[in-house]
């Protein structure tokens, strides 16, 4: 009885669009979800850093290089900061962690996906960071306080990204036959991919409506999806690069570009671990670790040194 | 493919970071980061909260040694403060003091 109260208070403050703090009264369900929602967003920047990093130490110019080196940096940023939310739910870090390492948690599928040339670096920023974009906007405004704050950050650090990648991509659209070549071959992999990063359809999104009544998230999949498509289309078009589905038209009654279907198949076969780099991506986290962990002790042997000498001199 | 590693040596104290953006303001809380000891929490808080030059000063203080005020017991908590209406200006009234004919003339 008190809970259903509790319940009902709850989602009047909601409506009346307050924040809901770590601290607040929330119905369990609404914890869980976030929690799953924002360790799952933080395990993809974290992720994200492998297709990029790979083309890092190959950048064809020192200024392309220290523009990839920062964005990947801020990526690192944006899991961190992610994390931290989650934590104020009540978990900790390392759980979040070893959900990841073990293969439990999922991530965002379009880092499945492999990095092949230099223009791919340019397709990424402009059109993944882009959708990331479109979404994280929404989700700066989201009802819980925390989750909000971080993606406010993040939204300030994206531009830059979305802003590199789209620069790599209007410079090879203008150079020689095989570097347009290679940008259209890019933008024509990419495209699909970042469709689908804003999930399935609402009517086969089992969480959707649910994280929408709670402010989680404010608009579906389906028009957020759509609001990324109008923006790209002009983008591409000032670009000079094409974008590869036949079906994509104008309609001026509702001012959207119509697409076509998105390959559902692939994406769930993605998910269920089945893209081109599900396990290396795995890998490479796994031996990271490992790797790091000397990182790790020589910072804790740092720390507990410092606290000795300040004993011994206290 | 390696196995999966032990993540437990990631779970350092948390720290919150309050961040002053430019001279004269308050600092205000960013967010938190783990670290070992205070000084590697501040490093880790400059590389995460000021990249792009957005800070002059930083506080850094361990997450548990924060008292904060709990939500159910706001009403009472802050209640005290509300009903003491003689605290703002406007519960007072008195005359409106204005230019003279003279003084207003002289002005234009
Ligand atoms: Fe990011
Ligand atoms: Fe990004």
């Amino acid at each position: 009885m008190e809970d259903a109260n509790k319940l009902k208070e709850f989602e009047a403050r909601i409506e009346r669009g307050e924040k809901i703090e770590p601290k607040d009264w929330m119905p369990e369900r609404y914890r869980t979800q976030l929690i799953r929602m924002i360790s799952q967003h933080a395990h993809s920047e974290i992720v994200g850093m492998l297709p990029e990093g790979n083309w890092i130490t190959r950048a064809p110019s020192l200024r392309r290089k220290m523009s990839l080196l920062a964005k990947v940096q801020d990526e690192a940023g944006h899991g961190l900061y992610l994390y931290c939310a989650a934590e104020t739910l009540g978990v900790d870090r390392s759980e979040l962690v070893g959900e990841f390492l073990s293969g439990k948690a999922k991530y965002s599928n379009i880092f499945n996906y492999p990095t092949l040339t230099w223009a791919d670096i340019g397709a990424i920023g402009w059109l993944v960071d882009g959708a990331a974009i479109v979404n994280q906007t929404m989700l700066a405004k989201c009802s819980y306080g925390p989750y909000s704050r971080a993606n406010l950050r993040i939204c300030k650090e994206e531009t830059f990204h979305k802003v590199q990648g789209y620069e790599i991509v209007c410079t090879m659209a203008q150079g020689r036959p095989a570097q347009r070549k290679m940008i259209q071959d890019a933008v024509n992999r990419w495209w699909w991919p970042s469709l689908m990063m804003f999930g399935p359809h609402d009517k086969n999104s089992p969480n959707s409506a649910e994280l929408m009544k709670w402010k989680v998230k404010l608009f579906s999949n389906d028009d957020l999806r759509q609001r990324f498509v109008n923006l790209t289309v002009r983008q591409a078009r000032a670009a000079g690069v094409t974008l590869p589905d036949p079906d994509l038209k104008y309609n001026p009654e509702t001012d959207n570009w119509e697409f076509g279907e998105i390959n559902w198949d692939e994406f769930w076969s993605v998910v269920r671990g089945n893209g081109p780099c599900n396990r290396d991506r795995m890998r490479a986290r796994r031996r990271a670790h490992v790797e790091g962990a000397w990182v790790r002790e020589a910072a804790d042997a740092y720390a507990a040194k410092q606290r000795a000498k300040a004993a011994k001199s206290a | 493919m390696p196995e999966c590693p032990n993540p437990k040596d990631t779970q350092w104290p948390i720290w919150e970071v309050f961040v002053q953006e430019k001279s004269g303001e308050p600092h205000q809380h960013a967010g938190s980061i783990h670290a070992p000891d205070s000084e590697m929490a501040l490093q880790n808080a400059r590389d995460i909260f000021a990249r792009r030059g957005e800070a002059v000063s930083m506080w850094v203080v361990q997450s548990k040694h924060i008292t904060a005020t709990i939500p159910e017991d706001n009403p009472s908590f802050f209640e005290p403060a509300a009903d003491k209406i003689y605290r703002h200006p406007q519960f007072y009234s008195v005359p409106r003091a204005k230019r003279t004919d003279e003084e207003r003339r002289n002005k234009e």
